[in-house]
């Protein structure tokens, strides 16, 4: 008897019959690129779906004008690499009128930023179908989310009215204006996230990977010292060996403490030291079930 | 966090492990109460697949005993659903042993959410499915049952859980178990699809037999549920057909490379392989496998691969490949049975969308066989079928897909059928009988003359002209229902100039509307409070602000007299008269 496929050669077999069944679907479809880890596989996985094509769809990048300085010139590269177009959405609203994170609540800035820059985006661009790096064992919520995920003309989200999605057949028909959004990767989880990348030898964004770095420490929480941060009075940054589990924008993308400086000593923590990424992304804890919310107003 | 917890073990060995673990897709089904989503907090929670934050979260906030943990809540993620006190959708989570992954699709106990037990099941290699043992199986394990093997889940697990609640009593384990796999052998029948059954005694709530053997029950021998799951094989060894690779994608980055993408549905393919392709049924072999790490010597089911052919064929998305003379035909009539998954009923010879593997066609319902009463396993006839039935119908396409009977294959046997006005998926269908195309190369079979019988299969409705007088707003009612009927018409008014100067030239051009298969509708606005309707020399009317009325009339006249979709067609000429 012969081995049987890995897991991760069918959770790759599964994700690539996505990307290229959306892609043959809908007019104009997009992925959704934010440089980070998810975002990194989503891209090999498309390079691999059309390959020797080149990626039939342009990836976007949404700029909330938080975002950690060293990812522009990694995600700029990877595309490059992939051979893949960039749009850049840049929130100019937002930053318009200075928002910013940390004077309004965590809430009402990911709100803002996200979910109202992403659906500009999509809207100005006409896109009608967006690819998104998000997977299922991220938060309770999304355990529901389908692979594709129908969105109203709003970009909203219906929990309780989803379609149902049976066998790999994708209900890809949508009336003008509504859209889907598909997630590639739905049934991977954090760890066969990391073991992938280290298989396939997938450039990350230095910042998950430990190193001395300047963060304000809140007791559990590191928040990373970027530019636009507004500390509070008295409060100075420390030199803290950390590196990030997710990235958001950087201030409400918490920091952990660690020494992980590979990808094997990542997953050895992530396997010891089990915590959910998104823990540490301070807008979770707002509410419980707040993701949820988020997802109905389009934030996903 | 320090270097202290990559000491504890071997990195390089856990990678190793990591890599030859295996995923199985499995599904879980009970009735409400069964604690189901108690079952699968446990199981995820002992198999370490909650974070410390999300078990936070919940500890303390439980409706059991207080120093529980509440492992139903860490189970049902959605708002509502903790509102309800009751899963509402389906769920899908992850969990892992030392040898296997696991991908566990929940599915709600609750009555009205049937339709979600076949999405669940429809991607199961496995089913786990839960039976109070104080209870007995009730309606929904039943119906779960059935449709696990319809869908051929391969393995069904059947956990006859709160075990506590019977004092470990081996006597109860066995009468629900005697009973049940009566109910079970009564299902074989019905589908043709045995499935391979466990029962296993347990209680989730305490653990018992759900990790680890239980100390409470040692009259039963068996594994725990966990080790159950470990033991069963590898899931592609369930699908050893012969070679299927719907095309979903034509490559072609210059013009030296034509390559095809597509996901292997069964068997294995190697270079130098003839295949068929369907449904134009001309062959060509495999040259080349070729993936982003370079080319195969093989590769097999369910890798997602592209293939380029020796030769030069017009072969595009919605085309199969399969290995020669193994079954797989082209077909534009078939059998099959029909899950209805949407609040609209079924309508027969209404329009649908059916989407099967990478293609989409139309597709009609001709007749409708016979509804399986879930409960009895009855055969009952049937005019429709509503959300949550389950039916067998014939369906007629307007294009040949190519395909297989779904108990041969699970990917190239199913399709789902999609409402063109609304998009919703309307309904999952197996196939179970497919008419082989006459000739190859013809969509219809038929030469020559297109009949007046092909138009209605076609359109979904024969021809006629129906006269209809009243306020515009009433007329314009009318319209949209047949429009959204699926029925294809044509609005002539009588009130245009043309119609106006020479009556015979309306008279003429309805006729040939009706000839070509359209329900050519001749309207005239007036101020009257009266709507009249009148088709094939029978008329209705109703009063014009009674819209149900309207309807309901309208439905009536164009079976009384429009003979729009039944019996012999009418030999008479159409006519429409020159005054109404």
């Amino acid at each position: 008897m012969e081995q049987s496929l890995s897991h991760l050669r069918l959770l790759e077999a599964e994700s690539i019959h996505i990307l290229r069944e959306v892609s043959s679907e809908f007019e104009r479809p997009v992925m959704l690129y934010s440089v980070g880890k998810d975002s990194s596989v989503m891209l090999r996985l498309a390079q691999k779906a059309f390959y020797p094509a080149p990626i039939p769809f342009p990836l976007l990048y949404v700029d909330t004008g938080f975002k950690f300085r060293e990812m522009i010139p990694f995600r700029d590269e990877a595309a490059h690499v992939a051979g893949a177009q960039v749009l850049e959405w840049p929130n100019e609203a937002a930053i318009a009128v200075e928002t910013n994170p940390i004077a309004l609540d965590t809430k009402r800035y990911c709100a803002f930023l996200k979910t109202k820059a992403s659906l500009e985006a999509l809207r100005h661009f006409n896109f009608d179908a967006a690819f998104d790096g998000a997977r299922r064992d991220e938060e309770k919520s999304r355990a529901t989310e389908r692979i594709n995920s129908f969105r109203d003309g709003a970009g909203q989200w219906d929990p309780k009215n989803q379609r149902p999605e049976l066998w790999n057949i994708y209900n890809a028909r949508v009336h003008s204006g509504e859209s889907i959004r598909a997630f590639p990767l739905s049934s991977w989880t954090e760890l066969d996230v990391w073991h992938y990348i280290h298989e396939e030898r997938i450039p990350v964004v230095d910042l998950y990977f430990a190193k001395e770095r300047l963060m304000y420490v809140r007791g559990e929480v590191l928040v990373p010292a970027e530019r636009d941060f507004i500390a509070l009075p008295g409060e100075r940054p420390q030199r803290v060996l950390s590196r990030l589990r997710s990235l958001g924008c950087s201030p409400c993308t918490g920091a952990i403490r660690s020494s992980a400086a590979t990808i094997p000593e990542i997953v050895a923590e992530l396997v010891v030291f089990r915590s959910s990424e998104r823990a540490h992304r301070v807008i979770e804890h707002d509410q419980e079930g707040s993701m949820e919310l988020k997802e109905r107003e389009g934030y996903l | 966090m320090s270097t202290s917890a990559t000491d504890l073990f071997s990195i390089d060995e856990f990678l190793l492990q990591e890599r030859r673990k295996d995923l199985l897709r499995i599904s879980t089904a009970g009735n409400v109460d069964d604690g189901k989503s108690t079952l699968i907090g446990r199981l995820l929670y002992d198999t370490q697949s909650f974070s410390e934050d999300q078990l936070l979260a919940v500890l303390g906030k439980g409706t059991v005993a207080s120093r529980e943990t509440d492992f139903a809540l860490l189970t049902d993620g959605l708002r509502a659903e903790r509102e309800q006190g009751v899963t509402i959708d389906v769920a899908y989570r992850s969990f892992a042993t030392a040898r296997r992954k696991f991908v566990l699709a929940d599915t709600p106990g609750h009555e009205q959410y049937t339709r979600n037990m076949a999405t669940c099941a429809s991607t199961a290699d496995a089913s786990i499915l839960l039976i109070d043992a104080s209870r007995g199986a009730l309606r929904q394990s039943r119906c779960h049952a059935y449709i696990a093997s319809l869908l051929r889940v391969q393995h069904v697990l059947i956990a006859v859980n709160k075990m506590d609640l019977v004092n470990y009593n081996e006597a109860v384990f066995r009468a629900v178990e005697h009973d049940f796999s009566q109910w079970l052998d009564r299902i074989a029948e019905d589908t043709g699809n045995p499935v391979q059954t466990r029962f296993l005694p347990l209680c989730a709530l305490k653990g018992e037999n759900l990790i680890h053997r239980s100390r409470q029950m040692p009259w039963y021998s068996g594994p725990s549920l966990l080790e159950a799951l470990e033991q069963l094989p590898s899931a592609e060894c369930g699908e050893k057909g012969p070679f299927r690779f719907p095309v979903q994608r034509v490559l072609r980055p210059d013009a030296a490379f034509r390559g095809f993408a597509g996901q292997i549905a069964s068997g294995r393919v190697r270079p130098g392989d003839a295949v068929t392709v369907l449904p134009s049924g001309y062959s060509a072999c495999v040259e080349r496998i070729v993936t982003f790490d370079g080319d195969l010597t093989e590769a097999r089911a369910p890798l997602s691969v592209t293939l380029v052919l020796d030769r030069p064929l017009d072969v595009g998305r919605g085309n199969l490949f399969a290995a020669e003379e193994t079954g797989a035909v082209a077909t534009q009539r078939l059998q099959a049975t029909l899950m209805w998954m949407d609040r609209r009923p079924l309508e027969c010879n209404r329009r649908y969308l059916l989407k099967h593997a990478s293609h989409t066609v139309q597709a009609l319902v001709p007749a409708l066989e016979y509804r399986v009463d879930v409960d009895t396993l009855a055969h009952v006839p049937a005019a429709t079928l509503e959300m949550n039935d389950i039916g067998v119908a014939t369906l007629q396409l307007l294009r040949p897909i190519a395909a297989d009977v779904y108990s041969a294959n699970r990917v190239t046997g199913s399709f789902i059928l999609i409402d063109p006005e609304s998009n919703s998926t309307a309904a999952a269908g197996m196939m179970r009988l497919l008419h082989p195309e006459t000739a190859a190369n013809d969509e219809s079979g038929n030469a020559g003359k297109v009949s007046a019988e092909e138009r209605a299969v076609r359109w979904g409705h024969r021809g006629g002209v129906l006269e209809l007088t009243g306020p515009e707003i009433a007329l314009d009612l009318i319209e949209r229902d047949l429009f959204c009927g699926g029925l294809i018409t044509q609005r002539n008014d009588r009130d245009n100039a043309f119609f106006r100067q020479n009556p015979l030239l309306l008279a003429e051009l309805t006729n040939r509307q009706a000839e070509a298969g359209l329900l050519a509708l001749v309207v005239q606005f007036d101020d009257s409070e009266w709507v009249k309707m009148r088709i094939g020399g029978v008329e209705e009317r109703c009063l014009a602000d009674k819209s149900k009325d309207i309807i309901l009339a309208l439905h009536r006249l164009l079976i009384l007299g429009g003979n729009l979709f039944d019996g012999p067609v009418a030999d008479s000429p159409y006519s429409a008269s020159c005054e109404l």
